[in-house]
């Protein structure tokens, strides 16, 4: 981190808050002229899962991906306010895109494996970052990181067969266990599980709160039942605005704003 | 907020749940304006019809359960449904209970004759009896409306019913010391304040569980708490003294 931070990222004298990771203060995000996200603040705490819910269009998605500017990549779309990893400025211009994704990595919603073997998938991160000393070291890692995705025991006698031989669930788990590989702080899941029957649906859920002692994790799901059963914060999105933020157990009980309200029981789509 | 819910059959079964309790506490309300009625007139008939509609009430909180579990498991409700869910079947089970505390009164109704019914301890006992019946009917009130200032009132409303179990206590401990042939008719008499003094806690509970379930935080404050008779212990001078 620190010397990826001494050679990608700017430094700054501002003192992160204790215990958040990711600190997002006054974003604004457009997509031409169409506002997406309207002046949203939000801290993500370590070691923890914090849930992004809301209805389709709401900015979740978009917000989820401005924390390791994915957004880069989409070119009307412009990205304002103050968004800072472990205290330090992800849109200052000396932060390398790549050399932050690989701290704050993404799983997406389908299942993108590479059309490489289970092994290049896992092994590809840390080669274009230059993490692994040898061979047998990039062994190790990859077996780290399919044993930390649960995934290690169902496919390690078959590490050279393509990626897409695996079933959705197992495709959805190599893709995190490829995030892992070199060892991000941050794990951005956008619908990780919307492709994904109960089962491996539960699979990936237990993995997700094994990871939280390594990992931070933020999620978009746009199953409200899932963010309550995974997630210690939530935060709900409402037409490009933070409505309410707060611990998961509040906001499911006991949300302070009638639009959390009306949304989480079912009362606004 | 828009109170209707998108699947519009959630709003049915939570309505029903609701109505199931309401009429619970009718029936409970009715009961005990007969039991009360029974006590007075020393009507053993008219007891053992109170003691009968006891399977009503139970009925009803059977149905109450059966259908919240079927809530919680199919439309897993959140928030303010939650609350809704949760806090009907403690109510429900609340008036439950009340229900088996009549069923008791009307018990020891029949069992007492028309000569154990000392007068000052029965009108005592009509009072309490119709006190906590208004406060059943209150906090049911509230929860009907969502009012948890009404539903704080109630809370209020127990202190009087502690005071007079109190002085009721104080009462039929004379009467036995006086005449040791009084001490069944009064020990039956003393638990049926006692029953009483019981279903007022359960109306408070009610009461608590409404503001909770409208405003999502538990009462706060603590309510006034009336009941000494735990701690009351006389000797026949004292007695004789406050007569």
């Amino acid at each position: 981190m620190d010397a990826l931070t001494d050679t990608y990222m700017t430094d700054t004298t501002q003192e992160k808050p204790a215990d958040m990771i990711m600190t997002a203060r006054n974003v604004d995000v457009f997509y031409g002229k169409k506002q997406a996200i309207n002046n949203v603040s939000l801290d993500i705490p370590k070691g923890s899962i914090t849930a992004l819910i809301g209805p389709s269009g709401c900015g979740k998605s978009t917000f989820l991906r401005c924390l390791n500017r994915m957004n880069d990549r989409i070119d009307i779309c412009k990205v304002s306010g103050d968004i800072r990893y472990a205290g330090q400025d992800i849109y200052a211009p000396k932060v390398d895109p790549v050399a932050l994704r690989a701290r704050i990595g993404m799983v997406f919603q389908k299942p993108n494996p590479f059309p490489k073997s289970i092994f290049e998938n896992v092994a590809y991160g840390p080669k274009i970052h230059g993490l692994a000393t040898s061979k047998s070291d990039m062994a190790d890692r990859v077996e780290t990181a399919l044993k930390q995705a649960g995934l290690f025991d169902e496919v390690s006698d078959r590490l050279d067969e393509p990626g897409t031989s695996l079933s959705g669930g197992q495709q959805q788990r190599l893709c995190i266990a490829r995030a892992i590989a070199v060892q991000p702080d941050v794990i951005l899941m956008d619908e990780p599980c919307s492709a994904l029957d109960p089962i491996a649906t539960a699979v990936v859920e237990e993995l997700m709160d094994s990871m939280r002692d390594d990992y931070t994790i933020a999620i978009v799901t746009h199953s409200m039942q899932q963010a309550a059963r995974i997630s210690q914060k939530t935060a709900f999105f409402h037409l490009g605005e933070l409505i309410e933020y707060g611990d998961t157990t509040q906001i499911f009980t006991n949300p302070k704003e009638t639009r959390t309200q009306s949304y989480i029981s079912g009362r606004i789509g | 907020m828009n109170t209707d819910h998108i699947v519009t059959s959630f709003d049915t079964d939570l309505n029903t749940i609701e109505s199931l309790v309401l009429e619970m506490g009718g029936l409970v309300e009715q009961q005990l304006l007969t039991c009360t009625k029974a006590l007075k007139l020393g009507d053993r008939d008219l007891a053992k019809e109170v003691i009968r509609s006891d399977s009503k009430i139970n009925a009803l909180e059977a149905e109450v359960n059966r259908m919240s579990i079927e809530v919680l498991a199919l439309r897993q409700p959140v928030a303010a449904d939650l609350r809704t869910v949760v806090m009907t079947l403690k109510i429900a089970n609340h008036l439950e209970r009340i229900g088996d505390y009549i069923k008791n009164m009307a018990r020891r109704t029949n069992t007492i004759t028309k000569a154990d019914a000392f007068i000052g301890s029965m009108s005592t006992l009509a009072r309490m009896s119709d006190r906590v019946q208004g406060m059943i009917n209150a906090a049911l009130d509230a929860y009907n409306r969502r009012d948890p200032d009404a539903a704080e009132t109630v809370r209020g409303d127990d202190e009087d019913v502690d005071q007079m179990h109190n002085g009721l206590f104080r009462e039929l401990l004379t009467y036995m010391m006086e005449d040791t042939r009084n001490i069944s008719g009064c020990m039956h008499l003393l638990f049926i304040a006692k029953n009483i003094e019981r279903m007022g806690d359960h109306a408070v509970e009610i009461a608590g569980e409404t503001v909770y379930l409208v405003t999502g935080d538990w009462p706060t404050d603590k309510r006034p708490k009336g009941d000494r008779t735990s701690r009351m212990i006389f000797t026949p001078e004292e007695l004789g003294d406050s007569d």
